[in-house]
């Protein structure tokens, strides 16, 4: 009897251990399948390099290079924003702050990671988007910059707790080892903390960046949406996530456009899938 | 056994699902964002005389409410445009036959900020600026300033309306298109807000969101017409070039609770909430 009960729960949380790898390959299947018809049309070449983006037209071009290189440059600027001040404000948490504030900040911190994309968003266009167009004198202030800056708000919640974790965990004896052989504390940490937990940091990075590179809602209303190429990051850029929430409810069902999204889905598949599994990659050499 | 009982069950789904369609007392309507406040009040006046009737009123665009008419998740889909002819053909082939309205009309206002000193274009000047080609205020008699162009997503029929009437200036040939420097923004809040904090931008939207925060250009069809301001009367008497019809659509002629609606919404009372919601009625 007690045999077969601890049988029955084995089974039961395999197969719930399974249903998320089944859910990801059931999602990948239909993105592959669904967006894969697009290129019984379009020659997959003119749609990865084609820099002009009219999908309703008659007929439609699907050039999506302004897409990528829009979606590639407001994450490349929030991350230059992000990380230092991520690990920095990690740095600060593991090793400098007492206690008390210690806890304050991580309580903040997780506080940050809650707030909607759409309230930061609408703070965006409210505060920032004025103050980019002032600041650098612009035309409009609907421009990747401002995307970067709010983005880099909503990367670092993941970036300070996992980094902050990779710290947490460097043995305590490499610490104590800096401090006996005459290192001041900034010593420990940059010539023994910070390497030693290099390869936790550099997860902590890459699923910042995978947090970034799909964030829809707040990008979408604060980077202009115009499908560009990009010259500098006081322009306005369009991602790849905002033209798939923008254009999905208009594309009738089975018509190339609605094909075209689906592929730009699968492009954005494709990266945030790399970056997953490098940041895997190196959470795993750690071990 | 088992299979006695799966038929019982699909039996009995078959039957509530049969059911419930021939109770049903409920409209869905969805699609153009132009005309979701005036869907939402003719929704609000009718179900005050019907009480037992429930409509919906869901935006998201003309498209979007052409697709659920053609997957039949909507009763009535609103449009601020035509249905196109790839629509056509693809509701027929899901056995739907869109069957189109004309409910009121709307006067698309082309907006600057009120500190910018350009009072009035002509519609060449407005393609060539939504196109790309003109893109400095001085060279339509305003300050030295560059263009900032705000038009609406493409799911919005107010896009598809402005890029056939004004860009292509109704020439089905043309093959102009909004330049790609335009910032695409998702609603004509959006628009309106940018437009009211930026002297250089230029956008447009249907008259109804026109507030004391915009100024809304005077229009003239060409350069040797007379330049018109967009109100109510001048679109009536077809004087501003800029306006088009809004429509309902449904699935074949109404019938029943829908023909019932669209007949509330043509009555004097209906169109009596198209002006008050500032479109235009047809009657």
């Amino acid at each position: 009897m007690h045999k077969l009960k601890e049988f029955i729960i084995e089974k039961l949380i395999l197969i719930c251990g399974l249903t998320s790898i089944i859910f990801v390959l059931l999602i990948f299947f239909f993105l592959l399948k669904s967006g894969l018809a697009l290129f019984k049309t379009i020659n997959i070449g003119a749609f990865l390099a084609g820099k002009n983006w009219y999908p309703i037209s008659e007929p439609g071009e699907f050039g999506i290079l302004p897409l990528i290189l829009g979606s590639l440059l407001v994450t490349l600027g929030a991350t230059t924003i992000s990380v230092p001040v991520g690990v920095a404000c990690a740095v600060f948490i593991s090793e400098i702050a007492p206690v008390k504030l210690k806890e304050i900040l991580k309580a903040g911190i997780e506080l940050l990671a809650a707030i909607p994309s759409v309230v930061l968003g609408f703070i965006g266009i409210v505060t920032l988007v004025p103050w980019v167009k002032t600041i650098f004198k612009l035309p409009t202030g609907l421009t990747a910059l401002s995307g970067s800056i709010m983005l880099a708000f909503m990367a670092m919640p993941t970036i300070v707790s996992i980094a902050e974790d990779a710290l947490y965990s460097v043995p305590k004896s490499y610490k104590e080892g800096a401090f006996a052989l005459g290192a001041t504390r900034w010593q420990m940490i940059y010539r023994v903390m910070l390497p030693a937990a290099s390869s936790g940091i550099l997860a902590a990075v890459m699923l910042g960046i995978g947090r970034v590179i799909g964030e829809t809602m707040a990008v979408m209303m604060i980077t202009g949406n115009s499908a560009v190429i990009p010259k500098s990051i006081l322009e306005p850029v369009r991602t790849l996530t905002a033209t798939i929430a923008a254009e999905m409810g208009e594309a009738v069902v089975g018509s190339e456009h609605y094909f075209a999204l689906f592929a730009v889905g699968i492009v954005l598949f494709i990266i945030s899938f790399t970056i997953n599994v490098t940041a895997d990659l190196f959470l795993h050499k750690k071990r | 056994m088992f299979k006695k009982l799966l038929s019982n069950l699909i039996v009995s789904m078959f039957a509530i699902s049969v059911f419930a369609a021939s109770g049903k007392n409920s409209i869905q309507i969805k699609g153009s964002d132009t005309m979701v406040n005036l869907g939402q009040a003719w929704a609000e006046k009718y179900m005050e005389k019907n009480p037992i009737e429930f409509i919906a009123v869901t935006g998201g665009g003309s498209g979007t409410g052409f697709s659920s008419l053609i997957s039949a998740t909507c009763d009535i889909a609103m449009s601020s445009r035509n249905i196109k002819d790839k629509e056509i053909a693809l509701a027929k082939q899901k056995g739907v036959n869109p069957y189109e309205i004309k409910v009121a009309l709307d006067g698309l206002a082309v907006v600057v900020s009120p500190k910018n000193p350009v009072n009035k274009l002509t519609i060449g000047e407005l393609a060539q600026i939504f196109s790309g080609k003109i893109t400095n205020w001085k060279e339509v008699g305003g300050e030295d300033r560059k263009i900032v162009i705000l038009s609406r997503e493409v799911n919005s029929g107010t896009h598809v309306y402005f890029k056939e009437h004004v860009l292509r200036n109704n020439d089905p040939s043309s093959k102009a298109e909004f330049t790609s420097g335009a910032l695409m923004l998702s609603s004509s809040q959006a628009i309106a807000d940018e437009v009211a904090n930026n002297p250089a931008a230029i956008g447009y939207y249907g008259m109804g969101y026109v507030s004391n925060k915009q100024k809304a250009i005077m229009v003239a069809k060409d350069v040797n017409s007379e330049f018109v301001v967009p109100n109510i009367g001048n679109v009536v008497s077809g004087k501003y070039p800029i306006s088009r019809p809004l429509f309902l659509y449904t699935n074949g002629q109404p019938q029943g609770l829908v023909k019932k609606f669209v007949d509330f919404t043509l009555s004097k009372e209906g169109q009596e909430i198209v002006v008050k919601t500032d479109f235009v009625p047809i009657k």
